[in-house]
């Protein structure tokens, strides 16, 4: 009797819910299933570049650097990513600022128009401002009159580039805008702040962990876009190539260990994109768990919360 | 009765009204500063190219589209990236379910890796496969005994199809195997349902909306890519040549309007698919809000 009841003790405060588990071979068969599809499509691949990068020593490694026509697509790919993100910044919290803080008619069918871009195939994201500036477009005789060149040129691959990244920086901060609400930046139009003061003060600090993250994502696809600028591009060597296309150059002329060298660059870029991607998601949920109380594990009563609150919005008027 | 009146014209002037009030200030310039970076960046630019369609009248239009080496490689995109979508809806399911109900050594690490082929340049993971799925790469040499050739053959388009399409289908289960009800499972095995019958009865039926949104997600991303497709497939015309492979080859020989045809053609089918996703979220929440009754 004594044992049987230990035995159910023992039971009831198991940590895991039997009845609920595989068991342990369907486990291991599903890990390994997931470990074995992850490994063939990602790892392979990822370490398969350095691997091809290093595959000549160091020397031959950072050679590849060296040379003027990977130095011009470095310059080339820095320039169209530093007009491509803080234009998109700006439009993307211009946009987030309209959708999250009022209420007015066409509001999702205007959310769907932002995304737009992400459900165009990157040729398509090219061709379209072919058609519209290049020398047989819609623009084109015109542009061609004043000596203007779009396509084949600068000016076009910031634009295709652009169009793709348009939408990253919105999409992220807009959910966040739209859960927050107004009432805090009511609060603080109510004691006498002005709407920029608000923004920079009240919304910006709510918002700075999902803009960081959408201004990451929209820089790695800036310097990574390959299809919409190859077509706009026109692969001229040293003036239009960026470091995607450099590394397609590279790769046909069969300059192997020059393609992946540039090429790890990339990776590079996009393993960090990861990391910080991950810290900020990290941030951000510890973030959101001390802006949301926590009813059952509360540190700080609410008083001393709302005090607390109170003086910010008490120093925000004195600044003012 | 004036009063009456006065309330009357209030209720008139906000349904009517662009917007319900408020205090914070700035909605005129946001709207106008939006719509016009909109209009010249996306809507004026993509609707061109639908005007320039429409200039080549329905029949050349219909040849265009029609055309031996365009309707083969419709039908290749279309197969290749179903394929993939089907592969990442088996395997990225058993990925998200591991990482949502097992722990192993090293899972935050995978689980952030998922999103590599969101963060990596198309271009980078084009020559990356090539190299492992040549017959000489790490992976292809293990094929080329079973007669498999995936470098340079559709093979290798569906491989390259299903790397871009991974993330999709992981990060739209993972939330819906998160919000399951462990009572659901409970309840089955106590009327004496085994753990298999309870998944195909009760887990799946559960998560089908966010798989099918995942699966929906994976092909369309994988209809229009290019980056990762152009240099695997060796772009061999009514055999390896992809949608927007061929629209590139139009650009190059000038040919314009058949470009935008093309185009065209892909821009409807993936707008259809951009709709499905929108009325699977729209079942999924109705499902949700069923079961929350």
């Amino acid at each position: 009797m004594f044992r049987a009841l230990t035995a159910r003790g023992a039971l009831a405060t198991a940590p895991s819910r039997v009845v609920t588990r595989e068991r342990a071979p369907v486990r291991w068969l599903l890990t390994g299933a997931a470990l074995a599809f992850l490994g063939v499509f990602l790892l392979v691949p990822l370490v398969a570049v350095f691997a091809e990068a290093f595959r000549k020593g160091v020397g031959a490694y950072l050679a590849s650097f060296t040379d003027p026509l990977a130095l011009s697509a470095i310059k080339l790919t820095l320039l169209v990513a530093a007009i491509a993100v803080p234009a998109n910044l700006t439009f993307g919290l211009v946009a987030a600022w309209l959708v999250g803080k009022y209420e007015f008619k066409g509001k999702s069918a205007l959310i769907t128009l932002i995304d737009l871009p992400l459900a165009v195939s990157p040729v398509i994201s090219g061709l379209i401002f072919v058609l519209l500036f290049g020398l047989h477009g819609a623009l084109g005789g015109w542009l061609a009159q004043y000596n203007i060149q779009i396509i084949f040129a600068a000016p076009g691959i910031v634009l295709a580039t652009m169009f793709v990244t348009f939408p990253y920086v919105a999409r992220e901060v807009i959910p966040l805008m739209q859960e927050q609400g107004c009432e805090e930046e009511e609060a603080a139009i109510s004691l006498g702040a002005g709407g920029w003061q608000t923004f920079r003060r009240v919304t910006l600090p709510n918002v700075k962990w999902a803009l960081l993250y959408g201004v990451i994502l929209c820089n790695a696809r800036a310097m990574g876009e390959f299809g919409a600028v190859s077509v706009v591009s026109g692969h001229i060597r040293g003036k239009t190539n960026t470091i995607p296309l450099h590394v397609e150059l590279l790769y046909n002329e069969y300059n192997f260990v020059a393609a992946f060298a540039v090429a790890s660059l990339l990776v590079t870029l996009a393993l960090v994109t990861l990391a910080l991607k991950t810290v900020v998601e990290w941030k951000s949920r510890t973030a959101q768990t001390e802006f949301l109380p926590d009813l059952h594990n509360r540190e700080t009563p609410d008083e001393d919360r709302t005090a607390e609150h109170l003086q910010d919005v008490w120093q925000l008027q004195g600044a003012q | 009765m004036s009063q009456g009146g006065g309330r009357r014209a209030r209720t008139l002037n906000r349904a009517f009204a662009l917007k319900r009030h408020s205090v914070l200030p700035g909605f005129g310039w946001t709207l106008g500063c939006t719509l016009l970076y909109l209009c010249l960046l996306v809507l004026i630019p993509l609707s061109l190219l639908f005007f320039r369609t429409a200039g080549l009248g329905w029949s050349d239009f219909w040849s265009a589209v029609t055309a031996p080496r365009v309707a083969a490689s419709f039908k290749l995109s279309f197969a290749a990236s179903g394929l993939g979508a089907a592969l990442n809806a088996v395997f990225g399911f058993i990925v998200a379910w591991t990482l949502v109900r097992y722990s192993f050594p090293g899972k935050r690490l995978i689980d952030a890796t998922v999103d590599l082929p969101f963060a990596l340049p198309t271009a980078v993971s084009g020559i990356a496969l090539t190299t492992v799925y040549s017959r000489t790469g790490w992976i292809g040499q293990l094929l080329e005994p079973l007669g498999i050739q995936a470098a340079f053959t559709p093979v290798g388009v569906t491989v390259a199809l299903t790397f871009v399409g991974l993330p999709f289908v992981v990060r739209a289960v993972q939330p819906a195997l998160q919000d399951l009800d462990p009572e659901a499972e409970e309840a089955a095995a106590t009327l004496g349902a085994g753990r298999w019958q309870t998944f195909y009865r009760v887990i799946l039926p559960t998560v089908m909306p966010a798989l099918l949104t995942g699966f929906a997600l994976a092909f369309a991303r994988a209809l229009g890519e290019y980056g990762s497709v152009v240099f695997i497939s060796g772009n061999m015309p009514m055999r390896t040549e992809i949608v927007p492979l061929l629209i590139v080859s139009e650009l190059e020989q000038y040919d314009y309007q058949g470009a935008a045809a093309i185009a065209v053609v892909m821009l409807v089918a993936s707008f259809v698919i951009l709709l499905l996703i929108n009325l699977l979220q729209w079942w999924g929440a109705r499902h949700q809000r069923r079961e929350g009754v």
